[in-house]
């Protein structure tokens, strides 16, 4: 009975997105104020019928009712309760069904937070999310519903892969889903501002703390995704270049490029055409990663079951959306002004500049991944597109983006000089030189390309304290806790977020450079040493978890005289698939991981143990929290929350052309 | 690659931890297992979903390193390697592709469009700074009337 | 001239539309052979059955057929029927190029098996299923350890490769063979490789 009440939801639901996306575009067309003020309540009414749908849903997997096909296949009576909630989202007919909870989240909270936007504008931004909804919620009753029941029942579910058996199952996938439909918030504001005919520095004031909300979400979803591979693939890396890691990090370089452009549309309003195709990009970008996992037309570890009539049907929803909102910015985007004029060196110039860099790179990631199918639909063959080609494309086009992103904080709006811009970055640049000549040959051994990273990272960690520096120094006569106070909250958001990169970079460089790995054959009793530490294998026991079995080793490693870890880790083998699962053991710190997984037994009774060193990888997530509470600050910044007095006023003033459409 | 691994434990356990002793590398020459992860990272398995020869537990992956030890011993150099396996399996087997005309546009693509773009970045960038005046346009005008009132403290 | 730039991303759009909409017709996962139109590479196998070794040399002047198969490979009974069909009309001889039969079983662990033993056992197991689903073939070869299958380029089993009467390999179909693939694809072939 619940599942058909979740069916009947979904059903309700799309009736619902049908209102929401007919009505409030037309009165918003024909200033009709009763028909766009159906909006808000068909948003609420969605939020609410989808979630019910989503709990239903939860319920089945929850209650182990095996009569409804997707529980049985990808659930199991002896799954923890919390995989079992999990596994919700865990096939392709319930990550839709999250993902579209996840929409309705999105535009109850536009309809909640929007009162300060004029009528038309919130109309039209949730009529466009209203489609969007319609797609998936089409997609789902008519291919994948996830409340298809299996009569008779199954006496006991599949069980869900072993792989998503994770903690990272339960928080990775709803944060990227948050950040991938969170632009689709941007993308209709992008819409609405194109079909209201008012692309203004108020547009993007509007949709900037929406798109910085949405690009925190994807931020944070792809560094646990990042960090869940390290711990569970068992051999330590933590980024493949896989099409559907690649699927996720577009839209983050979409989403980066556009908040940039966001921020300089609303300071200046300048780059506004520019600004509003890669809102349009960034969902789109978005809605094509869906269509790789569920199409089938790229290989992909991450990959669901595939079903070629899926891929038609996204494929198409892909075309009217996207080739829908690209015509309407080819008929639209000329007529949109240039906005405030700057000079060629100028912090405008920079970040248009960076932009394009940003796009570039962009492209060269689709490309690489695309790449395979264009050729095999040219009838060209077959080749593939792996790891050593995105470093060898990708690092040369990210390394100028990240100079430039040292500059652009220094440069001053309208007109600067590259004279001048010299003289507040030399410090700095030497500095940061200084840097990379030294630390590597600290840590041991110089390479040009750990020194090159290391370079860029300083950079900005010194540019960034520099313009810390001359905004406390100088300015208002308030004392230094004063201006420390002066200061934005978005502009402590931005060095932040840029801090973030840096900690990132070097993160990689370092772990890169100077990971030790060992695979070792190893006895009870045992002992291996790498640099300082001294691993000793204790012994070997059997275990015995909820639904697998397991050996769980017991290692533990020394530093001299002291005890630094003792590290377990697991050989499983799930009951009901048979399926060995690796389970490393890590130990982490902020300077290093220690990381030990088993292989396969040899022998009697010794096991191949792989272990590795990592130095500093912590500092690749981390450099990524930073990044993502950065953004976050910069959402907090006053100007979004006090101007719900003002910015009617404003709107009112500025928009004269709402009436055209 | 089901193992009876408890079985196992269960004799081998009382038995091992008595003696200590240096760990060995799993390999019988740690050199060229280093050589042949290096090379084998750049390599796809063939049955796999998306992983690399190097990281890959199917049995042909194993075989295949198998067979990539063998040439070492035969002292082949890795483009030697490379070329033995694709003259087997093809391009598909290079996570590199290699340059030829039908990876040009991959290859050359990325830096093309760079050069594109910083073209038409310096165009527009000259565009902007001679035919606009560094004077207030009426869009900006309306704006500087918007900021005001934004800044407003209410 | 200027308004035509704003389509530009439109345009680039639709080519992708294409390019995703051929690929859903697309199988990522077959590899193309590279040996197509180049000679067999050479091996020497023992024979299933007997003491002796076949080279593909001994066929030359004749077109055939190398199907690789195995007892534990699921597929290869599905299209084991197809097979004994085509050995009955006797249209080309059929060899059968068994892959890895005891290593390649999940259920064993070739580890605990020596050499001996391995070769006995393969023989057993081979000639076991051929009694029991039918026998299409000329004759079988025996690669225990698959190094034979590599130099072939076999990364699944089953795979048939048509072989010209020069002893170049023609064709490679990767799967099990259909009634369908034999008659659409492989017949119109060998009648234009036999005069």
């Amino acid at each position: 009975m619940i599942p058909e009440l979740g069916h009947f939801a979904l059903i309700l639901a799309l009736l619902l997105a049908l209102v929401q996306a007919v009505f409030p575009m037309y009165g918003a067309a024909r200033g009709d104020a009763t028909l766009m003020s159906l909006a808000r309540p068909a948003a609420y009414g969605s939020l609410v019928l989808i979630a019910s749908a989503f709990l239903a849903q939860a319920y089945a997997f929850a209650s182990n009712d095996f009569s409804v096909l997707n529980v049985a296949s990808h659930s199991n009576s002896k799954l923890p309760l919390e995989y079992r909630l999990a596994a919700t989202w865990g096939s392709h007919e319930g990550s839709l069904l999250l993902w579209t909870l996840m929409l309705s989240g999105w535009m109850a909270a536009v309809a909640r937070f929007s009162r300060h936007l004029p009528l038309a504008m919130v109309a039209r931004v949730l009529s466009v999310m209203g489609m969007v909804a319609i797609g998936f919620l089409l997609f789902m009753l008519v291919t994948s519903n996830p409340f298809e029941r299996l009569l008779p029942a199954a006496p006991e579910g599949r069980d869900l892969n072993p792989l998503l058996q994770d903690p990272g199952m339960v928080f990775h996938p709803p944060m990227l889903y948050m950040g991938y439909v969170g632009f689709s918030v941007a993308f209709a504001f992008a819409l609405a501002a194109l079909l209201g005919g008012r692309l203004d520095a108020t547009w993007a004031r509007w949709s900037r703390p929406w798109t910085t909300l949405a690009w925190c979400f994807l931020t944070a979803g792809i560094a646990l995704g990042s960090v869940w591979a390290y711990y569970e693939l068992g051999w330590g890396g933590w980024w493949f270049w896989d099409p559907v890691e690649n699927a996720s990090f577009m839209p983050w370089l979409a989403g980066t490029a556009l908040i940039h452009s966001l921020a300089v549309t609303e300071k200046r309003g300048a780059f506004r055409s520019w600004t509003v195709l890669l809102a349009i990009i960034a969902f789109s970008l978005s809605l094509l990663g869906t269509f790789l996992v569920r199409s089938g037309v790229l290989t992909s570890v991450h990959a669901f079951a595939t079903d070629p009539a899926r891929g038609v049907f996204i494929l198409a929803f892909l075309a009217v959306v996207i080739g829908g909102s690209l015509a309407l910015y080819a008929s639209r985007a000329g007529a949109v002004g240039l906005g405030g004029s700057f000079a060629p060196v100028s912090r405008e110039a920079l970040l248009l500049g960076n932009n394009v860099l940003l796009v570039v790179a962009l492209a060269a990631v689709l490309l690489g991944t695309l790449y395979p199918l264009f050729i095999d639909a040219l009838g060209l063959g077959k080749l593939s597109v792996g790891p050593p080609y995105f470093e060898a494309v990708f690092y040369p086009l990210m390394a100028p983006v990240i100079f430039l992103m040292g500059l652009g904080p220094m440069a001053r709006w309208k007109q600067s000089s590259a004279l001048e811009l010299w003289r507040q970055t030399r410090l700095s640049l030497g500095v940061a030189v200084f840097g990379a000549m030294v630390v590597p040959w600290l840590m041991g051994r110089w390479s040009p390309l750990v020194a090159s990273g290391l370079l860029l990272a300083f950079w900005v960690i010194a540019t960034s304290l520099s313009g810390l520096f001359d905004r406390l120094a100088r300015g208002a006569p308030s004392g230094f806790l004063g201006r420390l106070k002066q200061q934005p909250l978005s502009w402590w958001g931005m060095q932040l977020g840029h801090m973030g990169v840096a900690v990132f970079i070097i993160g990689v460089a370092l772990v890169k450079a100077y990971e030790v790995e060992k695979d070792l054959r190893m006895a009870p009793g045992d002992t291996t040493s790498i640099g300082a530490y001294q691993f000793r294998l204790v012994d070997l026991r059997e275990g015995r978890g909820p639904n697998f079995k397991s050996v769980i080793g017991r290692m533990e490693v020394w530093e001299g005289e002291r005890l630094q870890a003792v590290l377990r880790p697991e050989k499983r083998n799930y009951d009901s698939s048979g399926m060995p699962m690796t389970e490393a053991a890590i130990q982490r710190s902020l300077s290093r991981d220690l990381y030990v997984s088993l292989g396969d037994p040899i022998g009697e009774h010794a096991w191949g143990v792989r272990i590795y060193v990592k130095p500093f990888v912590n500092w690749i997530w981390g450099g990524c929290v930073i990044m993502a509470l950065g953004g976050l600050l910069a959402i907090f910044d006053r100007r979004y929350r006090l101007r719900a007095k003002a910015a009617n006023a404003a709107a009112t003033t500025t928009i004269a052309p709402e009436a055209r459409v | 690659m089901k193992m009876p691994y408890f079985l196992l434990l269960l004799v081998g356990l009382p038995l091992g931890a008595a003696i200590a002793e240096v760990a060995t590398p799993l390999a019988a020459d740690p050199v060229m297992e280093e050589r042949l992860k290096a090379l084998g990272q750049d390599l796809r398995c063939l049955v796999c979903q998306n992983q690399s020869l190097a990281d890959s537990n199917a049995p042909l992956a194993e075989d295949l390193r198998q067979v990539i030890r063998e040439q070492f011993r035969l002292g082949k150099n890795d483009d030697q390697v490379r070329g033995f396996l694709v003259e087997r399996y093809g391009d598909f087997v290079l996570y590199k592709p290699p340059l030829k005309g039908s990876t040009l546009p991959l290859w050359l693509g990325p830096f093309a469009l760079l050069a594109l773009g910083l073209g038409v970045l310096v165009v527009l960038l000259r565009k902007r700074g001679h035919k606009q005046p560094l004077a207030p346009t009426p869009d900006a005008k309306a704006q500087e009337r918007a900021r005001k009132l934004l800044d407003q403290d209410p | 001239m200027k308004a035509l730039r704003y389509l530009i991303p439109l345009a680039i759009f639709a080519m992708l539309v294409v390019f995703l909409w051929r690929g859903l017709s697309l199988n990522p996962r077959e590899i193309p052979s590279p040996l197509i139109d180049k000679p067999t590479p050479g091996f020497a196998l023992p024979v299933l059955g007997s003491e002796q070794t076949f080279r593909p040399e001994e066929l030359k002047g004749q077109v055939w057929l190398l199907n690789v198969w195995a007892s534990w490979c699921v597929s290869c009974r599905q299209e084991h029927p197809v097979l004994v069909a085509i050995g009955k009309e006797r249209v080309l001889p059929v060899v059968g190029l068994n892959y890895k039969e005891v290593r390649g079983d999940g259920e064993l662990d070739p580890s605990k098996i020596d050499a001996a033993t391995e070769k006995a056992l393969a023989r057993e197991r081979a000639s076991k299923w051929l009694t029991r689903h039918g026998d299409p073939y000329l004759l079988s070869v025996l690669d225990l350890d698959g190094r034979v299958g590599v130099d072939l380029g076999v990364y699944g089993v089953p795979e048939t490769f048509l072989i010209d009467r020069e002893g170049r390999i023609r064709y490679k179909h990767i799967g099990p063979l259909t009634k369908e693939v034999w008659s659409t694809v492989f017949l119109p072939q060998v009648k234009k490789l036999s005069p």
